[in-house]
């Protein structure tokens, strides 16, 4: 238990320092689109909710609450996701344009 | 069935995808596939669960992820883009909900301190993530008012709260289980003080909000990930959770504040600003394109007013008229313009202005003396030189982008009502500056009539 502590905290340290070193190169163009993609990743805990909704034949008060989980996660995912392509669709440069 | 070795191989690769896409939503070109290969590692992920041992039913998981994903695909096609800061609260919030749902049915397989810690962190986090997320979508959907909601003894109020919900998770540390009433006070203390932490925070520094609550959501994931001993939770949670920060920090650095200057004071309420004396030079839309007609080099400046009045199609097609002149256009756009990090600009890509013509801050305003039009439409804190020149004001030292160093400004207002801080801006009393007042669509719409002939 111990050691796997360490090891999941080692995977978190990293997991954030490279995600300082993604993010900061993005442009403020981009911003929003960031955002909405890097919340629709947030969307992850799915996997937990997956797990807790289907983790047992019995229905207890386990699986309501992964059954609650997993659509507030899709929600989170599917919406987050097409909304951020919706959005990247939209960014056109001078040369796109004059293709059409 | 996958065997744990097999899943966490593919979580790996789920993993890597996500690195890769945040990486390339940095460029324009790249930025649609970069999200695409995001999409694909979320697949992979779920797939391999659905596929694990842990998974020995699938009634409730299809029915939820049905509901889920028409919910989320219609909100995703249907949101107008100037709503897109409300959209991606709530979705921010749900993500948080969700990770609380999580953690708290964790408990009710494994047991233990280090469970129950990480539990409460996830508990918390959520629950605060959830709540500010609610009370940010009614500020910004304007459900509930958008101004800074300040009571006396607020602060005695935050610290009894969060003292209480300190002394509740201890207890339930103590001795951890899923029916324990202080896990009850946890959730309940942490979604009151989601609320509380929010309220106080006014419309125009929702960016900062809305940022952070991105940076918890992924936060709160991540805190799952360690509750189920879950390795993808843990390194997408923490990207999230990153990304949320730098934003958090950038937006701050624009409006020269500190996190917990935005967080725990209401705004404008210390100082007050040099009252401007002066008067305004009112112009006529017909005045005004006879200006523009003869510049060389226009710059836009929108801000939150340009998404209420939904001119940016118009403006866009005022720009397009302009370099039909052969003209010079731009979009300057300042970080904290809007409701969110980059609110203008996708608001500007929707009207179809190609993304080479927008603008930051920093490389616009050494140009600015020579351009011979400024067009400043629904902005006002962001463009306002007291927060260059006057010591007393409550927004100085945040940096803006110098209008009234620009050879003419038009500035386009509904009214002499003041902006949103409640400052008086000497940009509007300049002798380079015409305000051409009324809705902003309207006054471009007749400009734009004026080119037709």
């Amino acid at each position: 238990m111990d050691l796997m502590f360490i090891y999941l905290a080692l995977i978190l340290v990293l997991a954030i320092f490279l995600g300082f070193e993604l993010i900061s190169k993005v442009p403020a163009t981009l911003h929003t689109p960031l955002m909405s993609g890097a919340n629709a990743i947030s969307g992850i805990t799915i996997v937990g909710a997956l797990l807790a909704a289907g983790g047992s034949e019995n229905t207890t008060l386990a699986t309501w609450l992964g059954a609650a989980a997993v659509v507030f996660a899709t929600i989170n995912v599917v919406g987050g996701y097409l909304v951020t392509d919706r959005m990247l669709g939209m960014f056109r440069s001078r040369t796109d344009k004059t293709d059409e | 069935m996958l065997n744990l070795v097999a899943i966490n191989a593919a979580y790996i690769v789920a993993a890597g995808l996500f690195i890769f896409g945040l990486k390339m939503l940095g460029h324009p070109e790249s930025a649609r596939r970069g999200n695409f290969l995001s999409a694909i590692g979320m697949l992979i992920a779920i797939v391999v669960t659905l596929l694990s041992e842990g998974i020995l039913t699938w009634y409730w998981i299809a029915i939820c992820a049905v509901i889920g994903s028409i919910i989320g695909a219609s909100a995703a096609r249907l949101v107008a883009m100037t709503s897109m800061p409300e959209m991606v609260a709530v979705f921010n919030g749900f993500g948080g909900a969700a990770s609380l749902l999580v953690a708290w049915a964790a408990l009710f397989d494994a047991q233990g301190l280090f469970v129950a810690i990480t539990v409460t962190l996830s508990v918390i986090i959520g629950g605060v993530t959830f709540a500010g997320s609610v009370i940010a979508w009614g500020k910004l959907s304007e459900v509930m008012t958008s101004r800074a909601i300040v009571f006396n003894g607020q602060r005695i109020v935050n610290s009894l709260l969060l003292l209480a919900l300190l002394a509740s998770a201890v207890m339930f540390c103590l001795e951890p289980s899923a029916q324990s009433p202080y896990l009850y006070g946890v959730i309940g203390l942490a979604l009151i003080l989601g609320i509380f932490v929010v309220i106080p925070i006014g419309g125009a520094d929702m960016p900062v909000v809305i940022s952070l609550l991105n940076s918890y959501s992924g936060l709160a994931a991540c805190a799952a990930g360690f509750a189920i001993n879950n390795i993808i939770l843990i390194v997408a949670g923490s990207l999230v959770g990153a990304a949320g920060i730098i934003l958090t920090n950038i937006m701050c650095k624009a409006m020269n504040r500190s996190l917990g200057n935005v967080l725990f004071s209401g705004f404008g309420a210390v100082k007050t600003a040099t009252k401007v004396e002066g008067e305004v030079k009112p112009i006529s839309a017909g005045d005004a394109y006879l200006i523009l007609e003869a510049a060389n080099s226009v710059t836009f400046v929108p801000g939150y007013g340009m998404a209420v009045a939904q001119a940016q199609h118009v403006v866009c097609e005022l720009g397009e008229l302009l370099e039909a002149h052969g003209c010079e256009v731009s979009y300057a756009i300042h970080p904290v313009a809007g409701r969110m990090p980059g609110h203008m600009n996708v608001l500007l890509a929707e009207a179809n202005v190609s993304y080479d013509q927008l603008v930051e801050m920093a490389d616009i305003n050494p140009r600015l003396p020579s351009i011979d039009v400024a067009v400043v439409i629904g902005a006002n804190d962001v463009v306002n030189p007291s927060a260059r020149d006057d010591e007393g004001s409550p927004i100085y030292g945040m940096p803006i982008i110098n209008v009234d160093e620009a050879k003419t400004v038009f500035v386009l207002k509904r009214s002499m009502a003041s902006g949103f801080a409640g400052v008086d801006n000497p940009l509007f009393m300049g002798s380079n500056t015409r305000m051409l007042f009324g809705d902003a669509k309207a006054s471009i719409s007749e400009i734009i009539s004026e080119f037709k002939p």
